[in-house]
């Protein structure tokens, strides 16, 4: 590894209404590495990635981005981090493109129109580019959201539960997007129940609860 | 920075454009309790002038209120308001945007129908010109302090009823100096030094809310 860690987390603990989901938790990532959370329901996966992205505080331990602590560089680590929830972060009411064009209004960044069509036909959208999200069903929404990863230009992606709602197609896809990103020296860590084929990639992995 | 408040402010007008119901219904209900009250109390025009800038003001603080439970609860459950505070930039920037969003949508149309429903109370031109001086100087503030509320009880059953005891002790001082600009307008005192008080408690809103909204929601995505 010639690459130091962006990212790493150090003895971190999570606890739950005074239950402790998981501690003495720690990984180091640099670019070109993924990372895959492994659990069951209920171990606390989606509260380490919320943790790792910043939404909550761990109940011990602390996790860095390039060498300081996530409170410090809330402003950078936001240029450079994407997130996408369990919930999709999407609005019902605008159509997949409006919605692309908002997020990029609120990172501060400038929409390339075509690049954000471009994601959206790559994701299987492009019939329903001027229909309002409302209207699209749950595995399409999730691939607006998903889309809005290509367009936001992170290093570093956050992804729960990417591939749920997803149907075969869109999981070959997704999978694809996650691989041409760290290959392409992108990072990425995510949580999945469901078989994650990678080619020429294996992630790192970390449990979580056992 | 400017760039991100403009963004977050652009963003809920949108959202409003596009649901206009929900946007009238804290306007229509604006226009219906100020309008009950001459039915329910008669004609009386003496009386009704001395209650008419009461009762528009506490008018406005309850359309306020009606529109605050839905400033961060739509974002909260679609998962955007997630993505609003790990943008690039200060949460209290996020939480003045917003609150500054509410204002333009809720606030602005509050001061252009005031003196309309003014008239009905029999309020002079001098009364009428204040009531919308001390609504546009007041509306923010009510904005602002209302983010904090909104902001806390995010996620949380019954969280309209809380946001209203919250907030309303909160409310009572600009309902004070609001309402007593007018009077002193009606009664010859003058209205300069009620108006200066909401200015100045404008001003402490302005700078103090938005850092405490911004808390609130942090402990309330966690």
């Amino acid at each position: 590894m010639s690459h130091p860690p962006l990212l790493s987390a150090q003895d971190i603990a999570c606890e739950r209404s005074e239950h402790t989901l998981f501690q003495a938790l720690g990984f180091e990532l640099g670019v070109g590495e993924a990372l895959l959370v492994r659990g069951g329901n209920g171990r606390g996966k989606t509260s380490l990635l919320r943790i790792l992205c910043g939404l909550s505080q761990p109940a011990a331990g602390a996790v860095h981005w390039r060498g300081a602590p996530l409170a410090h560089v809330h402003e950078q680590y936001g240029r450079e981090m994407a997130y996408v929830g369990h919930v999709n972060g999407i609005k019902d009411d605008l159509t997949p493109l409006e919605n692309l064009r908002l997020a990029a209004d609120l990172g501060g960044r400038v929409l390339d129109e075509d690049a954000a069509v471009a994601a959206l036909e790559r994701l299987g959208l492009g019939r329903c580019l001027d229909l309002p999200a409302r209207v699209l069903s749950f595995g399409q929404r999730r691939r607006v959201a998903l889309a809005g990863l290509v367009t936001a230009g992170a290093l570093l992606w956050i992804l729960d539960e990417p591939l749920t709602g997803l149907d075969v197609h869109g999981v070959a896809l997704v999978e694809g997007l996650i691989r041409d990103h760290v290959l392409a020296g992108g990072m990425a860590i995510m949580t999945t129940h469901q078989p994650l084929s990678l080619d020429g990639l294996t992630p790192k992995s970390v449990s979580v609860g056992d | 920075m400017l760039r991100f408040l403009i963004a977050v402010i652009r963003r809920d007008i949108l959202l409003a454009a596009r649901r206009r119901g929900d946007w009238l219904t804290a306007q229509f209900f604006f226009i219906m309790v100020t309008s009950l009250f001459p039915l329910g109390i008669g004609p009386e025009p003496a009386m009704l002038r001395t209650i008419g800038p009461g009762v528009v003001w506490v008018a406005a603080l309850l359309a306020c209120l009606l529109s605050l439970g839905r400033l961060y609860a739509d974002d909260h459950r679609d998962g955007s308001l997630e993505q609003l505070l790990l943008a690039p930039y200060s949460n209290a920037l996020l939480a003045l945007g917003k609150a500054i969003a509410h204002w333009i949508i809720n606030g602005i149309p509050l001061l252009l129908i005031a003196p309309v429903l003014g008239i009905q109370f029999g309020l002079p031109a001098d009364a009428l010109a204040v009531l919308v001086l001390s609504l546009a100087i007041g509306t923010p503030v009510l904005s602002l302090l209302g983010g904090i509320g909104a902001a806390l009880t995010l996620g949380l059953r019954g969280g309209g009823v809380l946001i209203t005891l919250l907030i309303l002790p909160l409310y009572v001082p600009v309902l004070i100096f609001g309402a007593g600009a007018v009077d002193g307008t009606l009664s010859g005192t003058g209205a300069e030094a009620h108006l200066s008080l909401l200015g100045a408690v404008l001003v402490m809103a302005l700078l103090v809310a938005p850092w405490i909204s911004a808390l609130a929601l942090r402990v309330s995505v966690e």
